[in-house]
C-alpha cells in the first residue's frame, strides 16, 4: 500500500486526535462511533484511518499495518515499544500512572526494601518495574478491568492503574499513594515507513508538532 | 502425534526451498566473482568466541548446551559475523585485505519478532583489513547488488554513523548508565523522553541529542547536522564520510539517520541498512566493526552486512518454475539414453518414470518423449 495507514482506537484517543488530523488537512469521511466499518476513508485518497483496540495500535504499526498510529504511553511501555519511533508526546487522553491502596493500609511500611507485596494490576511491565527499582517484591496478579476491587475481596494489597480524576478510587475507599509517570498519547511511527515514505509523512509529523502544544 | 514444529520454526517445501535455494546460488556467486571467499564455520562453537561483538547483544537470544567432551558451554549460533570475524583474526592472519563470505542457518531462542522465525537463514560478506572509506563503499555497492540480484532492489538505503553519538556522549561526559538511557531513547527517537532525561545535561549536548531523532532524510538532513551539532572533529570527519559516500553513490537510493545508532557496542564507523516496500523492517543491514577482531588477537578494521535469505526468498518475485519433461521407462534402449542425456546436459529437467508410473506429482511436466517412426521425440503434453 502506498498511501498512508493510521490506527487510531475509538473514544478519546480518536476524538483528541481529530484536530491533529485536521491540522495535517485530513478529515475522516466516517464517524466510528456510529459507523460499523474498522476501515475509514478520509478526505485525501492517499490517507486511511483503522480503527483497532487500543492495546492492539503498536502492534499494528510495528508489523507495518499501518504506517503511524496513536496510543497511550502506558500502552506502549507495556509494548515494549520494538521497532517503533515514538517521537512526539500528543498530550492528549492524560493522566497519571499510580499505586493504590485501601485507605488506612500502612503502605510507607509495607514497601521497605526487602518487604513483600501482592499487587493487582493490567500493567505488569510497569509494576514489575517500578517495584524492583525500590528493592521490594512483588507478586503480580494480572486483571483486565476493575481493579479496585482487588485490595477490596483481599485478592492484593496494593493496585497500579491509571488515575484521571481519582473519583473510582474515592468511591472505593482507595487513596493513591505513589505516583509512577505522567501518562499521555504518543505518536508511534513504523520505523520503515519513515525511511520508506518520508515524503509522505513528514508533512503530517510535522502538522501534528505544530498543532501540539509545548 | 500431530507432528507439529516447534513455534516459530518451519519447513521449506519444495517451491520455497526451491526459490531459496536459487537466490542463494545467484547471490553467492555474485559475491564470488567480486573476489568474496565462501566460509563455513560450525553450527555450535565455545560460548564465549560467540558472544563477541555483535553477538554481545544476543546472549538471551542464543542457545546453550554444555559439551559433554569437555565441560565447557556451548553456544548454538544466533549470529554467523563474530563466526566470521574469529576466522579472519585468528586463522586465516593475513595481512591485507580479506574477503569472505557465507550463508547458512543461524538459531534464535526467541524470534525477533512475532513475525520472524527462530531460524533465520543468514547471508553476508565481510570486507577485512581496510579502514578506508572505500571499503564501506564497496560493502553498501555489494549489498545492494546482492539485494537486485536477489529480485528485492532496495527502494531505500540509510546510512548512519555511530561516530556522532560516541563524540557527543564523551564531549557530554555521560556514564554508562545515561549512555545507555540516552542511546536507547535515541533509538526510538523518544524527543519527550529525551527531554525529561536530559535535563541535567549541559549544553550544547543537551540540544544536540534533542536534534539528532529529527536529522534524517536525504542530503538536506547533513547540512542540518553540519549548522544544528556542536563542530567536535569526531563529528564533522563523520558527516565528511557521509557526504563522501553520498557523492561516491548517485546510482543508489541513499538517505540519512544520524539517531540510526542500533549494535552502537560494536559497530564503530559507518552503518548502512536496506528497506523495500512492504517489509516493516530492514531487509538488509551492515556497518563497520573495526576491533572485533581484537577479542581473536588480531585488531582488524571491518564492514559487512547480512540478510536473512528467507525472508528474501519470501519477498522475491517467485521464480519461474522451470517446466519438466517425462521420458518413459528407460528400456535399456540406447537412443533414448543418449537423448536423456543431452537433454540434462543442456539444463532440462527429465524425469524417468518407474515402472507403473503414469504421472509426476508436483514438478510440472509440459513435455514428455515419445516414440514417433522408430524415433525419440520431445513433444508438449496437453
Amino acid at each position: 500500500m502506498d498511501g498512508i495507514t493510521i490506527a487510531l482506537s475509538k473514544g478519546r484517543i480518536f476524538e483528541e486526535t481529530l484536530p491533529l488530523l485536521a491540522a495535517a488537512g485530513i478529515e475522516p469521511l466516517e464517524n466510528p462511533e456510529s459507523s460499523r466499518k474498522l476501515i475509514i476513508a478520509t478526505n485525501r485518497d492517499d490517507v486511511r484511518l483503522v480503527i483497532v483496540r487500543a492495546t492492539d495500535a503498536p502492534t499494528y504499526v510495528q508489523y507495518g499495518a499501518a504506517d503511524i498510529g496513536v496510543v497511550g504511553k502506558d500502552v506502549l511501555i507495556e509494548h515494549g515499544g520494538d521497532g517503533l519511533y515514538q517521537p512526539l508526546d500528543l498530550k492528549i487522553a492524560r493522566c497519571r500512572m499510580m499505586v493504590a491502596v485501601p485507605d488506612g493500609f500502612d503502605y510507607e511500611k509495607a514497601v521497605r526494601q526487602g518487604a513483600r507485596l501482592k499487587v493487582a494490576t493490567k500493567y505488569i511491565s510497569i509494576a514489575r518495574e517500578h517495584f524492583a527499582a525500590k528493592g521490594v517484591h512483588v507478586d503480580l496478579i494480572k486483571l483486565y478491568g476493575s481493579m479496585e476491587l482487588a485490595p477490596l475481596t483481599g485478592l492484593a494489597d496494593a493496585i497500579v492503574d491509571l488515575v484521571s480524576t481519582g473519583s473510582t478510587l474515592k468511591a472505593n475507599h482507595l487513596v493513591a499513594v505513589e505516583h509512577i509517570a505522567d501518562i499521555s498519547s504518543r505518536l508511534i511511527v513504523n520505523q520503515a515507513a519513515l525511511k520508506l515514505k518520508r515524503e509522505r509523512l513528514a508533512p503530517i509529523l510535522d502538522a501534528f508538532a505544530k498543532a501540539v502544544p509545548q | 502425534m500431530n507432528w507439529l514444529l516447534p513455534e516459530y520454526v518451519a519447513d521449506a517445501l519444495p517451491h520455497e526451498a526451491a526459490q531459496i535455494e536459487s537466490l542463494r546460488r545467484a547471490v553467492l556467486d555474485l559475491f564470488r566473482v567480486r573476489g568474496y571467499e565462501l566460509v563455513m564455520p560450525p553450527l555450535l562453537e565455545y560460548l564465549d568466541s560467540l558472544l563477541t561483538g555483535s553477538g554481545q547483544d544476543l546472549t538471551l537470544r542464543t542457545f546453550k548446551l554444555v559439551d559433554q567432551l569437555s565441560g565447557r558451554t556451548l553456544g548454538v549460533r544466533a549470529d554467523m559475523t563474530p563466526q566470521v570475524a574469529r576466522i579472519d583474526a585468528h586463522l586465516l592472519n593475513r595481512q591485507g585485505v580479506t574477503r569472505l563470505c557465507y550463508c547458512d542457518s543461524v538459531l534464535h531462542t526467541l524470534p525477533a519478532s512475532q513475525a520472524a522465525s527462530r531460524e533465520p537463514v543468514q547471508l553476508g560478506a565481510e570486507l577485512y583489513g581496510y579502514a578506508g572509506v572505500e571499503a564501506d563503499l564497496e560493502a553498501i555497492r555489494l549489498m545492494a547488488a546482492a539485494l537486485q540480484r536477489a529480485g528485492t532492489p532496495a527502494s531505500r538505503i540509510d546510512l548512519g554513523h555511530v561516530g556522532v553519538f560516541r563524540a557527543l556522549a564523551q564531549a557530554a561526559g555521560l556514564d554508562a548508565e545515561t549512555e545507555a538511557a540516552v542511546l536507547q531513547l535515541l533509538q526510538a527517537k523518544d524527543i519527550p523522553g529525551l527531554k525529561e532525561r536530559g535535563a541535567s545535561l549541559g549544553e550544547p549536548y543537551r540540544s544536540a541529542f534533542l536534534r539528532l531523532p529529527g536529522l534524517y532524510g536525504g542530503a538536506e538532513a547533513l547540512d542540518k547536522a553540519m549548522r544544528e551539532l556542536p563542530q567536535l572533529p569526531e563529528i564533522l570527519a563523520a558527516l565528511g564520510t557521509l557526504r563522501q559516500l553520498l557523492e561516491s553513490m548517485p546510482e543508489l537510493p541513499l538517505s540519512f539517520d544520524l539517531a540510526d545508532l542500533r549494535g552502537y557496542h560494536y559497530h564503530n564507523g559507518v552503518v548502512f541498512a536496506a528497506y523495500y516496500p512492504g517489509f516493516p523492517s530492514a531487509i538488509a543491514l551492515g556497518g563497520r566493526y573495526d576491533g572485533a577482531g581484537k577479542t581473536f588477537g588480531r585488531e582488524r578494521a571491518a564492514t559487512g552486512f547480512s540478510m536473512d535469505l528467507r525472508e528474501v526468498a519470501r519477498l522475491a518475485t517467485a521464480c519461474q518454475q522451470q517446466g519438466a519433461i517425462i521420458a518413459p521407462y528407460a528400456t535399456g534402449d540406447p537412443a533414448l539414453t543418449r537423448l536423456i542425456a543431452s537433454l540434462r546436459e543442456q539444463g532440462e529437467i527429465v524425469v524417468e518414470l518407474l515402472p507403473g508410473e503414469t504421472g509426476v506429482e508436483g514438478v510440472p511436466c509440459d513435455r514428455c518423449i515419445v516414440r514417433r517412426d522408430g524415433q525419440w521425440l520431445v513433444e508438449a503434453t496437453h
